[in-house]
C-alpha cells in the first residue's frame, strides 16, 4: 500500500518522537498569492501539516476569528475551484501535506468525485468537512478514499464509546479531536478533557490523533504536545493575519510558528 | 403512503443529521428522550391540557361566507390556529419542546425567530415552565418586527441580535447552533420549524399535526366530507407541515405549500426553494436550498420575516418530488393585497406569513367549483405586521382615507 502524505509525514515524526505541528489558513485571506506565501512561511517555522480553509457564507461551527476570515475571503471571491488552484501552487514548491477543511455544501456542490479527482490532481491530501457526520459520509468517503487520499473526521468530549469507535473507522491519515465543546476560537486554558479523551481514543483506533480548538500559546502546545500526536492551530494564526499588514505578516507568521512547534515539542521533553 | 422518516431521520434522501460530531451524541440523546415521552401518557396528558387549556386548542375551523360567495368558486375554510395564545401555531411546538428540555433536566433554552412568533412562543412557554430564554433574533427581523422583541423581553428573555450576514433567520439559527455547540452540556435548542438535524423535523411536525389532525375531524363533521385542497405558506414548513400531515394518505385531498416569492425571481430577491434552488445542506439538514454555483448560501428576500430563508423542512423536499403536494410561490405584493381582502372581507388580518397562503387561495377557489372545498392554514394573526401594513398601505394610513362603505 501506497502511504500518503499525511500518513508519511506522521510516520517520520513518530520516529523523531516529534510532535505534528498543523496550522489552519483561510484560503484566499488575505488574498490567493498571500495564502501561498503565508503557507510557505508556516512550513519555514516548522508547521508540519496545513488545513486549508475553504470559506463557507454560514460557518456555524466557526468563532468569530474564522467567520471574519471567511467573510473577507469570500468577499474576493474566493471558490473551491480557485483554492485547489492555491493548493497546485503550493504544491509546486512544498511537499508538505495539505487537508482541505471546510463545510458540505461547497463540496457536495462540486460533486464528491469530481472533487476528489481534481484534488488528486492538484497535489491535495485529505479533507475535513466540519458539518458532515460520519452517519451520512459513505458516498464522500468512497470518493475521497478511491483516489487514495485521506478522510479526517473529528471526534468530541461529548462523544460516547460508540461513537468514537466508529469515527475512527472512517478517518484515515489521522483523527482530528476536538479539545472542547464550542466554536473555533483561542482560549486562556487547554480543557482538562483534552488527555482522558486522546487515551480513552487509543483503545480504538492506532491512527494519529490531532488535537485542535482553542491552542494558541507555546505552553498550551507543550501541553497538548506531551499527549497527543498533533497540535492544531487557527484562530490564533488567522487573528494574527487579520490583525498584520502587509508582508510583514510573513515574518510575523513565521515566528508563531516556529514559537508553537518548540512549545509542542517541549512536551515530549 | 409512508411518511415517517427512516431511523436516520431521512425523508427519502432528504433530512438526515449534517451537524459538528459535537452535537451527534447529544442528537441521539434527544431522539431517545423524544420518542420515551411519544409514549408516555403523563407527558401527552400534560402536553394536552396546556395546549387546551393554556393555548386555547382545539382551535376553531371557519367558513369565510362573504369571501367565498364573492370569488364564486370553492367555499374557503380557514384553520383558525391565528387565535392561539400567542397569535400564531408556533405555541403548539413550543411548548412541546419546552415540556421535554424540562423532562430532559435542561434548565437554560435557546431559540432562533424571525418573524418572533417563535421566540414569543418559547419566552411565553420558559415563563410558564420557569425556564431560563435566550433568543436569538437578526438585526433587521428585530427591526421589522419591533412589538414581538419586546413581548420576548416582556416574559423574561434575553434577545440576542444578530448582525452577521443578511440579519435574518438564516443567521440567527447560525447563532443558535454556536451558542448549542458551547454550551451543550446544559442547554435545551428549542428550534422553531420542521428544519435542522434529525429528530427536529419529525418533533416538529408530531407537534404541529394537531393543526390537521382537528381540521380533518372538523371538516368532516361540517361537511361530511374531506376538503378538495389544503393550502398553507412555507416558511421552514412547520404550519404547512402541521396541516398536511393528516391528509397526505387522503390522495383526494391536494396539497399546496406557498413559498415567498418576494420582490422577483432574481437570486436574492426571494425564498422559493423549489423553482430558485437545488439539494444542499444547511443547519443540519439536506434539503432544497437557495445557494449559487459554488455552494454558497444564497441571500433571501420576503417581506415576511418567517418566510425569509434559504433552505425548506427536509420533509417537504420529499413530499415534492414524490408528487404528493404541489409547492408555488406568491411575491410580497399579492400577499399584501391579499391581506387587505382578508380584512375587509372577513375581518380576519393575517399574518404576513399567512396572507401568502390566503393569496393562493383567492387564485384557486375561483377555478374551483362551488361544491368544492378549500382548507388553508391561518398560521398566525397580523398584530406583529401592522406596522409593515402601514408602511405599504399608506394610502388606507391617511385621515382622508374614503372607507369601503
Ligand atoms: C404566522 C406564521 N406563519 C408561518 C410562519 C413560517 O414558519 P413555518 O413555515 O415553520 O410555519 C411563521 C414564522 O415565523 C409565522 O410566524
Amino acid at each position: 500500500m501506497i502511504l500518503t502524505r499525511i500518513s508519511q509525514r506522521f510516520n517520520e515524526l513518530q520516529a523523531k518522537n516529534e510532535p505534528a505541528l498543523i496550522a489552519y489558513v483561510t484560503a484566499g485571506d488575505p488574498g490567493p498569492e498571500m495564502t501561498v506565501e503565508i503557507v510557505a512561511a508556516l512550513e519555514r517555522g516548522g508547521a508540519d501539516i496545513i488545513e486549508l480553509g475553504v470559506p463557507f457564507s454560514d460557518p456555524i461551527a466557526d468563532g468569530p476569528v474564522i467567520m471574519r476570515a471567511s467573510e473577507r475571503a469570500l468577499a474576493t471571491g474566493m471558490t473551491v475551484e480557485k483554492v485547489l488552484e492555491i493548493a497546485q501552487e503550493i504544491r509546486k514548491h512544498s511537499q508538505i501535506p495539505i487537508v482541505l477543511f471546510t463545510y458540505l455544501n461547497p463540496v457536495m456542490r462540486y460533486g464528491f468525485d469530481k472533487l476528489a479527482a481534481r484534488a488528486k490532481e492538484v497535489g491535495i491530501d485529505g479533507f475535513l468537512l466540519t458539518d458532515l457526520s460520519v452517519e451520512e459520509a459513505e458516498s464522500f468517503v468512497a470518493a475521497v478514499q478511491g483516489v487514495g487520499l485521506d478522510t479526517v473526521f473529528l471526534v468530541a468530549p461529548t462523544s460516547t464509546d460508540r461513537r468514537l469507535e466508529l469515527v475512527a473507522k472512517y478517518c484515515s491519515g489521522f483523527v482530528y479531536v476536538v479539545s472542547r465543546t464550542g466554536v473555533t476560537g483561542e482560549q486562556s486554558q487547554v480543557s482538562s478533557s483534552v488527555a482522558p479523551l486522546v487515551e480513552k481514543l487509543r483503545k480504538f483506533t492506532s491512527l494519529p490523533l490531532g488535537v485542535g480548538f482553542g491552542i494558541s500559546s507555546a505552553s498550551q502546545a507543550a501541553e497538548v504536545g506531551s499527549v497527543a500526536d498533533g497540535v492544531v492551530v487557527g484562530s490564533a494564526f488567522v487573528r494574527t493575519i487579520e490583525s498584520t499588514p502587509g508582508r510583514e505578516v510573513l515574518d510575523t507568521i513565521e515566528r508563531m510558528a516556529r514559537d508553537l512547534k518548540q512549545g509542542a515539542l517541549s512536551g515530549r521533553r | 403512503m409512508l411518511t415517517v422518516p427512516d431511523a436516520g431521520g431521512h425523508f427519502g434522501p432528504y433530512g438526515g443529521r449534517y451537524v459538528p460530531e459535537v452535537l451527534m451524541s447529544p442528537l441521539e440523546e434527544l431522539e431517545q428522550a423524544y420518542l420515551a415521552l411519544k409514549t408516555d401518557a403523563a407527558f401527552q396528558n400534560e402536553l394536552a391540557d396546556l395546549l387546551k387549556n393554556y393555548a386555547g386548542r382545539p382551535t376553531p375551523l371557519y367558513y369565510a361566507k362573504r369571501l367565498s360567495e364573492k370569488l364564486g368558486g370553492a367555499k374557503i375554510y380557514f384553520k383558525r390556529e391565528d387565535l392561539l395564545h400567542t397569535g400564531a401555531h408556533k405555541i403548539n411546538n413550543a411548548l412541546g419542546q419546552a415540556l421535554l428540555a424540562r423532562k430532559m433536566g435542561k434548565k437554560r433554552i435557546i431559540a432562533e425567530t424571525g418573524a418572533g412568533q417563535h421566540g414569543v412562543a418559547t419566552a411565553t412557554a420558559c415563563a410558564l415552565l420557569g425556564l431560563q430564554c435566550r433568543v436569538y433574533m437578526g438585526e433587521e427581523d428585530m427591526r421589522r418586527q419591533r412589538l414581538n422583541v419586546f413581548r420576548m423581553r416582556l416574559c423574561g428573555a434575553e434577545v440576542v441580535g444578530v448582525t452577521n450576514g443578511s440579519r435574518t433567520l438564516k443567521d440567527a439559527i447560525s447563532e443558535a447552533m454556536r451558542d448549542w455547540v458551547t454550551n451543550v452540556d446544559t442547554t435545551y435548542y428549542l428550534l422553531g420549524s420542521a428544519l435542522g438535524a434529525h429528530p427536529y423535523p419529525l418533533m416538529v411536525r408530531d407537534f404541529h399535526r394537531c393543526i390537521g389532525d382537528e381540521a380533518r375531524v372538523q371538516m368532516l363533521e361540517r361537511e361530511g366530507r374531506l376538503p378538495d385542497m389544503a393550502i398553507a405558506c412555507v416558511g421552514g414548513g412547520s404550519n404547512a407541515i402541521g396541516l398536511f400531515h393528516a391528509f397526505v394518505p387522503d390522495l383526494s385531498v391536494k396539497l399546496v405549500g406557498v413559498e415567498a416569492g418576494g420582490k422577483g425571481k432574481k437570486t436574492g430577491e426571494h425564498a422559493a426553494r423549489f423553482s430558485g434552488g437545488a439539494p444542499g445542506v444547511l443547519h443540519g439538514a439536506y434539503s432544497y436550498l437557495l445557494q449559487d454555483n459554488d455552494g454558497q448560501v444564497a441571500l433571501t428576500h420576503s417581506i415576511s420575516a418567517g418566510l425569509d430563508y434559504a433552505l425548506i423542512g427536509p420533509e417537504h423536499a420529499h413530499l415534492h418530488d414524490i408528487g404528493r403536494a404541489e409547492y408555488v410561490d406568491c411575491d410580497d405584493a399579492t400577499a399584501l393585497k391579499a391581506a387587505v381582502e382578508l380584512s375587509t372581507m372577513e375581518g380576519l388580518i393575517p399574518a404576513m406569513e399567512s396572507a401568502h397562503a390566503v393569496a393562493e387561495a383567492l387564485v384557486r377557489a375561483p377555478q374551483m367549483g362551488t361544491h368544492e372545498i378549500v382548507l388553508v392554514n391561518l398560521s398566525g394573526r397580523g398584530d406583529k405586521d401592522i406596522d409593515i401594513y402601514r408602511e405599504n398601505l399608506k394610502e388606507l394610513d391617511s385621515d382622508s382615507h374614503q372607507p369601503a362603505f
